[in-house]
């Protein structure tokens, strides 16, 4: 039968088609080890450095609790400093992540910017947005506990969002990310270190394990 | 097995046209650059594909100016999605019966 072997390569063109056409498939999971990195490093600096300033006044877990007009010895207050990091961090993630998956994308002879990554980036920026401002009105009423699980529920929603333009492994990610961040609403002392499980190990893991998956 | 292959249609009867409609099958409005490049195809040869789609009106199109440049969009007709639908069934069942 040489006319059903041509016509199922024809289906597997088409289906070929279907997925690039709808999916932006040259996401790396490097960026995601990158990112996790990123978050790793920050949330040490802000538990080893940040807070160990505020040690001799509350105590580690008390940090997130009170609000603290004084200055760290860097002449910054808390929130500043903890906001200056985490844009830090951010930006840092964001940078590798773009240098990896836009190295994917030339190997894979794609274009990164296109219409399936303008429609994945559309469906990451909306929850990601509407997440930013909500963490900016938290530290406005000093509801600093609630940062680390705003930041994990709504991320995990844009990861979820996003997951359909993308490899879908990336919805699984963000339900992780939503259950750890909702957890984390019940132990607000404990928030900075599940923050880091979310951003750091969980990122280190999927994107090692997409890597191993997808890229090699 | 005459049956099946009668059910298929004569304007799929080509990769590039086959892949054309499997893109327009998923999204809504595509660009004629943004086809052309996930078909690999040069402008000729994917005016020339897209025509007979265009006079079965399986597809329809738009034009609009973004600035000043043209730009040409593409989607497939409630016709275009019933006609390739039944095509890729008959495909099914032919394969099948050459199981």
């Amino acid at each position: 039968m040489n006319d059903s072997q041509k016509q199922l390569e024809h289906l597997a063109e088409m289906r070929s088609l279907m997925e690039r056409s709808t999916r932006f498939l040259s996401l790396s999971g490097l960026s995601g080890v990158w990112a996790g990195c990123c978050a790793l490093v920050g949330a040490f600096f802000v538990r080893y450095y940040l807070e160990a300033q505020y040690l001799g006044e509350y105590g580690v877990s008390d940090v997130y609790y009170n609000r603290s007009g004084s200055a760290t010895t860097a002449g910054l207050g808390y929130e500043t400093t903890l906001v200056l990091t985490a844009l830090a961090v951010m930006a840092a993630a964001l940078a590798g992540g773009w240098f990896f998956t836009a190295r994917k994308a030339r190997l894979r002879g794609e274009r990164v910017w296109e219409a399936s990554s303008r429609r994945l980036l559309w469906a990451l920026l909306v929850p990601l947005a509407t997440g930013g401002v909500f963490c900016l009105a938290l530290l406005y009423w000093n509801l600093i506990a609630f940062l680390a699980p705003a930041t994990l529920v709504f991320y995990g929603l844009a990861l979820l969002n996003g997951s359909k333009y993308t490899l879908g492994d990336v919805g699984s990610l963000g339900l992780l990310q939503i259950a750890l961040g909702l957890s984390a609403m019940f132990f607000p002392g404990r928030g900075l270190e599940l923050w880091a499980i979310g951003f750091g190990v969980l990122h280190i893991l999927y994107g090692g394990w997409m890597y191993h998956k997808y890229d090699r | 097995m005459k049956d099946i292959l009668n059910q298929l249609n004569p304007v799929f009867d080509h990769r590039n046209r086959l892949g054309i409609m499997s893109i327009l099958a998923v999204n809504d409005w595509v660009d004629y650059g943004t086809l052309k490049e996930l078909l690999n195809l040069t402008d000729g040869n994917l005016a020339s594909h897209m025509k007979p789609l265009e006079a079965a009106e399986y597809v329809e199109y738009r034009k609009q100016f973004i600035g000043r440049r043209p730009q040409t969009t593409y989607a497939s007709t409630a016709a275009g999605k019933a006609a390739f639908k039944a095509h890729l069934d008959a495909l099914e069942a032919m394969l099948k019966f050459g199981k």
